[in-house]
């Protein structure tokens, strides 16, 4: 690897981080969509900041950036508040207007600024090392590796610092407010940072790639992880890790990074929802699946509880009479057999001491109306799940 | 209960888009009762006690607690809003969302150490959780998060103690539960505000009463005023009290 190859590796690892961070709270504040509006609507604010700093690094025109951020968060609340649209189309109706100010402005003065919107929509990670900081004759790095290593340390310390108040803000405002913190000052500060880091990353990978980094990440640890550090840490990580494979395959595809990077987090982003073990599709459908035989299990049990004469527990009688078709009653009937549910002779179908104990104890529940301890029950008896 | 005031409300009047929906309340809450605002629904019940909280801005009139604004007395009071009101599958569990009760307590910045740890510990185990403690949220049932929301009201150590509707949605023995620690916290001396909804079990359950249809009806104790009169009053049709037992 060359030395740019790792510069540029390393910008695109910290931005990852940096946007997880705030990505994560935002996912938890069903949030998601404002950071699609930040990416867009800090355009006028770097156009500006530009023309009156001309450095696309100068921290005032970070914070010149960060502010249209903020603006729009303020106008989405106001034209929120006036009950008139929701939420969605509030967000829909400021962040376009935002963002077109910015191309008109860039047009306007295209001899000016270096900025085009095909940068500014997907960034050029790959230029990012030709832009060094140079202190006193030496080259200490690529700007950018700068500008966003300042932003995370700065985040990871509001973080650290104010981690009990975006907890106890996110999950219950209401208690928030009355323990005297205030959700005001922690919802726009959050804001902030998350403004100030997509104005951070934004000339590194652009306002597309700034969204994906802040919400598919965290929105993959959600699935797998019920803890709120561990959250953080394992969307960190999510975060480096399609950095990196979108960087090799931008390398092998001769692509935009930007671009692999996405694409990256949206594959591995569709591989979790289908394999998270609890909340993932398949196990899902899996467990559906299995409540359905279990269900079935119990209704043939109840049915043999029912009837003692011995027409009705006929193996044969038995298709018919819950009008069952013959896959979906011997695999009900395979369970109830593994399980010493029941026993057969002469195609006569009982249920054994054990079949009784449950059947009986599952009708109490159904009765009482205690259906969640049945699930309790079933890990009692049963030695195999359907 | 004695002669101090645990909470007083003067001319509070309380608009959603200019809409009132308090009207002009005047109400005063003896310290050491445990009582509960019943009416039917847009009363403005859940109102009056954000209101109480701060949470809600008056258009008119003002709240004391222990005769001084709430800002200056939010570590007097707990609150346990609506089981609905938060997002259950937040990525916590259940002794950590006990511990948020002690934040409060700690101010800005600073964390739970031990200290709040262990009475967070003792207040799920008050609330019959404690072998829960680990338990993500989202896998409790119903009745056992409203437990857990009292447990973190308790481990405020508050003078006043505030719900919104505890028995929406519990099972029978949560409910039992709940009511015991409600009498407790009554017989050390703290005054208990409960939203209600069951009109059934207000004389069983509380001592002091409060009527409320967007204007307050009557409040005092359940064996003066919870009565025929008041119940039709509020609910508009002819309410027997003994119909209801």
């Amino acid at each position: 690897m060359t030395s740019a190859q790792i510069e540029i590796q390393l910008i695109a690892c910290i931005v990852a981080v940096a946007c997880a961070i705030p990505g994560t709270f935002l996912v938890l504040r069903r949030m998601a969509m404002i950071s699609d509006a930040i990416s867009h609507s800090i355009l006028p604010g770097i156009v500006v900041g530009f023309f009156l700093t001309e450095d696309l690094n100068s921290p005032w025109l970070i914070l010149l950036a960060a502010f249209s951020g903020i603006i729009t968060v303020v106008l989405v609340e106001y034209i929120q508040k006036t009950g008139l649209v929701k939420e969605d189309t509030a967000i829909g109706l400021v962040f376009p207007s935002m963002f077109s100010i910015g191309v008109i402005l860039i047009a306007k003065n295209a001899g000016d600024v270096h900025l085009d919107v095909d940068a500014v929509l997907l960034g050029e990670l790959a230029f990012a090392p030709f832009d060094r900081l140079i202190i006193n004759g030496m080259d200490v790095g690529p700007k950018s590796l700068w500008v966003i290593g300042t932003i995370l340390l700065l985040t990871l310390t509001l973080l650290i610092t104010f981690f009990k108040e975006l907890k106890i803000s996110t999950f219950d405002t209401q208690l928030a407010a009355t323990l005297g913190f205030s959700p005001v000052i922690i919802h726009y500060g959050l804001m902030t940072v998350a403004s100030v880091t997509t104005v951070g990353a934004f000339d590194a990978v652009g306002a597309i790639l700034v969204v994906a980094l802040m919400i598919a990440p965290p929105a993959m640890a959600y699935l797998l992880i019920k803890d709120l550090k561990r959250m953080l840490v394992l969307s960190a990580v999510f975060g480096i890790i399609g950095a990196l494979l979108g960087y090799w395959v931008a390398h092998w595809l001769d692509a935009s990074i930007a671009g692999s990077i996405t694409t990256v987090l949206g594959v591995l982003f569709f591989f979790i929802y289908l394999l998270a073990p609890n909340s993932g599709l398949i196990s899902v459908l899996y467990r559906q699946r299995r409540q359905k035989v279990e269900v079935h299990l119990l209704t043939f049990l109840l049915h043999l509880q029912n009837h003692t004469e011995k027409s009705e527990r006929h193996i044969n009688h038995l298709y018919e009479h819950i009008n069952w078709h013959k896959v979906k009653a011997q695999s009900v009937l395979d369970l109830a057999l593994k399980n010493n549910m029941i026993t057969i002779e002469d195609s006569i179908i009982s249920l054994t001491e054990k079949g009784e104990t449950f059947t009986s104890e599952a009708i109490n529940y159904i009765i009482t109306n205690k259906s969640a301890a049945i699930e309790e029950m079933k890990d009692r008896f049963f030695l195999f799940r359907g | 209960m004695n002669d101090k005031i645990a909470i007083k409300v003067d001319d509070l009047t309380v608009a959603y888009n200019f809409k009132p929906v308090l009207w002009d309340v005047d109400l005063s809450i003896p310290e050491g009762v445990l009582m509960a605002i019943v009416g039917p629904n847009g009363a403005g019940k859940s109102t009056l006690i954000k209101a109480m909280l701060d949470i809600v801005k008056p258009i008119a009139g003002t709240i004391e607690i222990f005769g001084e604004p709430y800002k200056k007395q939010y570590k007097k009071v707990a609150y346990v809003p609506q089981k609905g009101s938060v997002d259950w599958d937040f990525p916590t569990t259940a002794l950590d969302v006990v511990l948020m009760g002690t934040y409060g307590s700690l101010g800005w910045i600073k964390r739970p150490g031990k200290t709040q740890k262990k009475r967070a510990l003792e207040a799920l185990e008050k609330v019959g959780m404690l072998e829960f403690r680990s338990r993500q949220i989202s896998q409790l049932s119903g009745g056992q998060q409203q437990r857990v929301f009292l447990a973190r009201a308790l481990v405020q150590e508050a003078s006043i103690y505030i719900m919104d509707e505890p028995f929406q949605g519990v099972d029978a023995t949560t409910e039992k539960a709940i009511v015991n620690i409600l009498k407790e916290l009554r017989k050390s001396g703290k005054t208990v505000v409960v939203v209600h909804h069951d009109l059934q079990t207000v004389p069983e359950y509380f001592d002091w009463v409060t009527f409320l249809n967007v204007k307050k009806i009557a409040t005092g104790s359940v064996k003066d005023i919870f009565n025929d009169d008041n119940l039709t009053k509020t609910y508009g049709i002819n309410y027997k009290v003994s119909v209801l037992q």
